[in-house]
C-alpha cells in the first residue's frame, strides 16, 4: 500500500516536471522562430557604415521577413552573411539589384578611376556608406541574394539615435 | 519499474486528452456553442505549437527533404524517368548542426540555395575547399577564395553547378545530407567521396 502511495506521488511529480519542461521547450521554440523569421536585435560596430552607424556600436532591430519575400530594394540597409567568412555578418547598404548597372570608384583614397558593371541575376550590389574603410562588393563582387539575412528597421541604442534609418 | 511508470504516465496523459477531445466533439454536434469555440481554439493552439517546434527542429537540427532532378544521379534518383512522381523520389535527411562552424570536408553532399535564385535549393557535392586549385573547361585553373567552395553534381553531364556559376560562398550552404530514408530499398548512409574526373593540383 505504502509503495503504491509513493508511486502515485512520484507520478504526479514526474508529470509536473514533464509539463514544465515542455513549456520551456515551447518558449525556446517561439524565441527561435521570432528571432529567425520576424525580428531580432543585432549589435553592430565598425567603421564601414560611418555616418549612418556609429563606430563604437549600435543595437539595431533587424526584420527577417522582407528578404524571404524578396522585398528588399536599393537604399535599404541590410544584414548580410559575409561572403569570405560565413560565421561573420556585416551591415551594408544595397546600391543595386539584379540587372542594374552600378558605377563605383575602384580605389577612392588614391585615384578617381571608376568602373561600371552590370549586376548578374540573383545578386545584389552592397556597399558601406564609408567608402574609404569598407570591404564590400567593390572588392568581393556582387553577392547572391541568399546571403541577405535581414533588413535593418530601427536603431534602439544609443538612445539619442533612436529611430528608423 | 521506472520504465513501466513512464509508460503509464504517457498512456494516462494521452488517453485523457483523447477522451476529452471526443467528449467535446459529441457536445459540439448540437451546434455552435462555447465548447466548439474552445475546441477550435485548442486545435489551432496545438497546430501552432507543433509548427513552432517543427520549424525549430528543422532549422537547428535536421530535416527531411525530397530530391528532385537527376543532377546527382548515381547517388540520388538513379532512375531518371521516375523523378516526376513524388513517391519514387528519394527523400534525404539534412543535418543542420554543421552550420554552427561551417566546417566541411571534401566530398560532403550539401544543400545550398542557388546563387542565381535564392528561393531555389540545390543538392551538390563539394569537390574543392578554400585554397584548392580547380581546373575546368570553362574556368581555367581557379583558386577557391576564402570562405567559398566548389560544388559539382555527380551526374556531370546533367548538372548545373560551379562549372557554370563559379565558386559559391559557404554562407549559402543550408545543410549536409547524411542519409537516404525513402524509398525503403535505398535506405542508407550517403558516403563522402571525391570524384576522379576533377584535376586537383
Amino acid at each position: 500500500m505504502r509503495v503504491l502511495q509513493y508511486l502515485s506521488q512520484w507520478k504526479s511529480k514526474a508529470k509536473d516536471g514533464i509539463q514544465q519542461s515542455l513549456r520551456i521547450a515551447k518558449f525556446l521554440c517561439l524565441l527561435h522562430v521570432t528571432n529567425n523569421y520576424i525580428v531580432s536585435p543585432v549589435m553592430v560596430y565598425g567603421p564601414s557604415m560611418l555616418p549612418t552607424l556609429n563606430l563604437t556600436g549600435d543595437v539595431l532591430l533587424v526584420e527577417h521577413l522582407s528578404p524571404l519575400l524578396g522585398k528588399v530594394g536599393p537604399g535599404d540597409v541590410v544584414l548580410v552573411k559575409s561572403p569570405d567568412n560565413p560565421r561573420k555578418t556585416v551591415t551594408k547598404r544595397i546600391l543595386g539589384m539584379e540587372g542594374d548597372s552600378v558605377t563605383f570608384l575602384t580605389d577612392p583614397s588614391r585615384s578617381d578611376r571608376y568602373r561600371t558593371l552590370k549586376v548578374p541575376k540573383g545578386h545584389v550590389w552592397i556597399q558601406g556608406d564609408n567608402i574609404y574603410a569598407s570591404k564590400d562588393s567593390r572588392q568581393l563582387g556582387p553577392i547572391p541574394c541568399g546571403l541577405i539575412l535581414g533588413k535593418v528597421l530601427y536603431r534602439v541604442w544609443p538612445p539619442e539615435g533612436l529611430g528608423s534609418l | 519499474m521506472t520504465c513501466l511508470l513512464w509508460k503509464d504516465i504517457f498512456v494516462d496523459f494521452y488517453s485523457r486528452k483523447f477522451l476529452l477531445g471526443f467528449e467535446q466533439c459529441a457536445d459540439d454536434l448540437g451546434g455552435l456553442n462555447m465548447g466548439t469555440v474552445n475546441f477550435l481554439w485548442n486545435l489551432t493552439k496545438n497546430y501552432i505549437t507543433f509548427g513552432l517546434i517543427g520549424l525549430t527542429v528543422s532549422d537547428r537540427y535536421a530535416s527531411i527533404v525530397p530530391v528532385g532532378g537527376i543532377s546527382m544521379s548515381p547517388t540520388f534518383n538513379p532512375h531518371d524517368d521516375s523523378s516526376k512522381r513524388s513517391l519514387t523520389r528519394d527523400f534525404v535527411v539534412v543535418e543542420k548542426l554543421c552550420l554552427e562552424k561551417y566546417k566541411f570536408s571534401l566530398g560532403d553532399v550539401v544543400v545550398f540555395s542557388s546563387p542565381t535564385n535564392h528561393k531555389e535549393k540545390n543538392i551538390k557535392r563539394i569537390t574543392a575547399l578554400p585554397g584548392d586549385l580547380v581546373s575546368t573547361p570553362h574556368y581555367d585553373a581557379v583558386v577557391i577564395p576564402e570562405g567559398h567552395c566548389w560544388v559539382e553534381g555527380d551526374n556531370q553531364a546533367w548538372s548545373l553547378d560551379s562549372r557554370s556559376f563559379g565558386p559559391i560562398p559557404l554562407g549559402l550552404v543550408r545543410g549536409r545530407v547524411t542519409h537516404i530514408v525513402w524509398p525503403p530499398h535505398r535506405v542508407g548512409k550517403v558516403e563522402r567521396m571525391t570524384p576522379k574526373s576533377l584535376t586537383h593540383f
